[in-house]
């Protein structure tokens, strides 16, 4: 009997998993193995499944996720440093048909926008909150953020954050959970299959509960800036599980009454 | 049917918002202009033609509702008064980076800093140069009038979505909080979905369907030549602007010898002056630019070969008058009166003024 | 009962090279080449046919640049 080849393989019929083609086909801006590129590819898994392409308004932060337009086949808009949920919310409200979303580094979000989010998850807005933690600011090149871990280093804080003068690092997530206004909240990361396997689904969830007007799902994704971390992508993933995780532990903070 | 109202600025431009059929207004509390968000939340367009009022959690938050709003091809606007627009000016360049319509009414309070609760027309360089930051322009336009708030409403939508341009309509506390008889314009139904995607739909962000490429709202450019290209196309826009909307109005200028210049409330009074300067002798017109950007220079620099000199007057140190004197370009001696700090002129001390600057003796 | 055989292909020019994908192959299929592709990265490739098709390597890729194709295979053809 004939052996199985690779070529008998390799076959259209075969095909278990290819790149969603709701991810513009080019290469993305990122660095290699930043968690940016595996989020998008997430969200965009989920709004093909959902078949809400022609639905979904996204909004696009200042941060290294900039450029997300270019790489996610859907309208988005572009928003000021900090102020995305403020455009979410005027188009979820001018057009409550859509699902809306944002996507925001832990800066963007909880720095400059930090007003922004937490009004917007107050007020109950009905759209998603993808959040981005890589504990540092990334595009600008490694400053310290509001999520910087004590002690750790970034170009702003070369010594280490010092919390007796920089404050704790801010759990923003927690804090909008407690706020009658979200539906859902949950803490994911992407570095392993199992875990990105699970921000899909909760990805998946956020979308449902948000269109069905249960007010705001923030899914905080806790990634890697290896760049910024100034290691490489795989040792920074191991830094991520052994120090970012204690601090901003994986799984659901809140979800809807009926769960 | 048109229908007679006798209200006040505020109540007139919120009005004609819900008439002119608005999609969202997005705002926040601030003297003397309050009354915008209150008239309208009491009003409850949202259960008539369904427009969204929102008091945001700032005018930063609010400006960048209507950012986002505007993205989708909505009629949206927000209001506030000096210390909040200079909060808002961040968006603004946002929007005309992005080349997004909106209206931006500014109810001018004297500043510097949070100043004073009073009118004033110290915004005029904030409204007309810049503000934000970058190369860009928003069509300004300046009401006398609370007929005029309510009809620049209207107007004002019309020429943001002309131009995809933000509009400012920048008046002061005394046309705000000034009760007039006021003809209200007729109801404009909203946009529907379907009219706005065959208006808009080849930029506004209503949700990418099959036929068509998706569509990005975005100010980034970081390729510096393409970045000088889309500034220099939005100065094609700001041209055309100053070729076709220059809006002004002149008073008694026929055989004026002496030329008054203001705008807003100042005009107003300014009127009043050119009659008390007739009543003497003194042969004094007045022009009021309606729009302050495009800046009526042309009719003023014609002017300029006809009166002997101009007195620009205005509730601030002055600040259009290096307009003017740009218009007039040396040819007639230009000075500037102002009052400041929320004090209004009177029109005995324009006259005292035009005399004793211009005149001589 | 039917065995599951798998194949991966992955985008040299698109890998980034960031071996991410290397550590979560239960298989130990993927290993980095030496070569850079046109971008300068040592790009993944596929060093022994063990490939189950478990996805794993396309889900983590940061860059999505890995395609994954599977079949069942009677035991006897293996
Ligand atoms: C008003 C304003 N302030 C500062 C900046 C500069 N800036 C750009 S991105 C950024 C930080 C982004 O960090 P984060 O939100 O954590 O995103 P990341 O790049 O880490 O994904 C800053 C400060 C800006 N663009 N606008
Ligand atoms: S700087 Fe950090 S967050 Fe930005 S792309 Fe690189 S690794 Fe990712
Ligand atoms: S599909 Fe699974 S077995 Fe095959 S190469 Fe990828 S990780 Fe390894
Ligand atoms: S995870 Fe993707 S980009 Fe990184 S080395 Fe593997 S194939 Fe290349
Ligand atoms: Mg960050």
């Amino acid at each position: 009997m004939a052996v199985i080849t690779r070529e008998d393989i390799i076959k259209p019929e075969n095909l278990v998993y290819k790149r969603t083609s709701l991810l513009v086909d080019c290469a993305l801006s990122y660095c290699p193995g930043c968690g940016h590129g595996t989020a998008h590819r997430m969200l965009m898994e989920v709004i093909e499944e959902m078949g809400i392409q022609s639905k979904t308004i996204g909004v696009a932060p200042v941060g290294c996720s900039v450029l997300a337009y270019e790489f996610l086949d859907i309208d988005v808009q572009q928003a000021a440093h900090g102020r995305a949920p403020a455009l979410a919310t005027a188009i979820k409200r001018l057009m409550p048909e859509k699902y809306v979303f944002t996507y925001q580094g832990d800066g963007d979000l909880a720095a400059i926008g930090t007003a922004e989010t937490i009004h917007a998850c107050n007020r109950g807005e009905n759209f998603v909150i993808i959040f981005i933690n890589n504990g540092i600011y990334g595009m600008t090149g490694g400053q310290m953020a509001p999520t910087t871990l004590p002690h750790m280093r970034a170009s702003t804080c070369p010594y280490g954050r010092d919390t007796e003068t920089m404050g704790n690092p801010l759990k923003i997530t927690e804090l909008v959970a407690t706020l009658p206004g979200t539906c859902y909240v949950t803490r994911q990361a992407v570095h392993t299959p199992g875990n990105v396997r699970k921000t899909k689904k909760a990805l998946r969830k956020a979308f449902e509960y948000s269109y069905a007007k249960k007010g705001v799902s923030l899914v905080e994704i806790v990634s890697n800036c290896n760049s910024g971390w100034k290691m490489t992508p795989v040792q920074s993933n191991k830094w991520m599980e052994e120090n970012m995780f204690p601090y901003y532990p994986l799984g659901d903070i809140k979800v809807p009454a009926a769960e | 049917m048109k229908e007679l109202r006798l209200m006040k600025g505020n109540e007139a431009i919120a009005e004609a918002a819900i008439r002119a059929g608005a999609d969202g207004y997005f705002g926040y509390p601030i003297t003397p202009q309050s009354e915008i968000l209150e008239y309208l939340m009491a009003e409850k367009p949202y259960e008539t033609t369904g427009m969204v009022v929102l008091q945001a959690e700032s005018e930063v938050a609010a400006i960048n509702m209507v950012y986002g709003g505007a993205s989708c091809g909505k009629k949206c606007w927000t209001s506030s008064s000096s210390p909040g627009i200079s909060l808002k000016q961040e968006g603004i360049s946002y929007m005309a980076g992005s080349e997004l319509p909106g209206i931006i009414v500014n109810v001018v309070r004297g500043g510097p800093g949070l100043g004073t609760i009073q009118p004033s027309q110290a915004d005029y360089f904030q409204a007309t140069k810049g503000g934000g930051h970058g190369d860009y322009r928003l069509l300004v336009l300046a009401p006398a009038s609370v007929q005029e708030m309510a009809d620049f409403i209207p107007l004002g939508f019309d020429l943001a979505f002309k131009y995809r341009n933000p509009v400012m309509i920048l008046t002061d506390g005394v046309i705000g909080q000034m009760m007039e008889k006021v003809e209200l314009p007729e109801f404009t139904p909203r946009w529907t979905e379907e009219e706005i995607v065959k208006m808009s739909g080849d930029w506004a962000t209503t949700g990418k369907t099959p036929d068509r490429e998706r569509n990005i709202i975005s100010s980034l450019i970081l390729d510096s030549a393409k970045q000088e290209k889309h500034v220099k196309k939005l100065e094609l826009k700001y041209k055309a602007m100053e070729a076709d909307e220059v809006r002004y109005e002149t008073f008694q200028c026929e055989d004026a010898e002496y030329l008054l210049v203001a705008f807003g409330s100042t005009a107003r009074i300014c009127q009043k002056s050119v009659d008390i300067a007739r009543a003497k002798g003194i042969k004094v017109g007045l022009l009021r630019p309606i729009t302050l950007y495009p800046f009526p220079t042309i009719p003023i620099h014609e002017l300029a070969s006809q009166v002997k000199g101009m007195l620009v007057v205005e509730m601030n140190l002055g600040q259009m008058v290096e307009d003017v004197r740009l218009a007039v370009n040396g040819k007639v001696q230009v000075e500037h009166f102002g009052r400041c700090g929320g004090m209004i002129p009177n029109p005995d001390e324009i006259v005292k003024n035009l005399v004793s600057k211009i005149i001589g003796g | 009962m039917a065995k599951v055989k798998g194949a991966i292909v992955i985008n040299n020019e698109r890998c980034k090279g960031c071996e991410v994908c290397v550590d979560v192959c239960p298989e130990s299929v993927i290993a980095m080449n030496k070569n850079v592709n046109t971008k300068g990265y040592h790009y993944a490739m596929v060093t022994n046919e063990n490939c189950t098709g478990c996805t794993n390597c396309a889900v983590v890729c940061p860059d999505g640049v890995i395609t994954v194709y599977r079949v069942k295979v009677p035991t006897e053809v293996v």
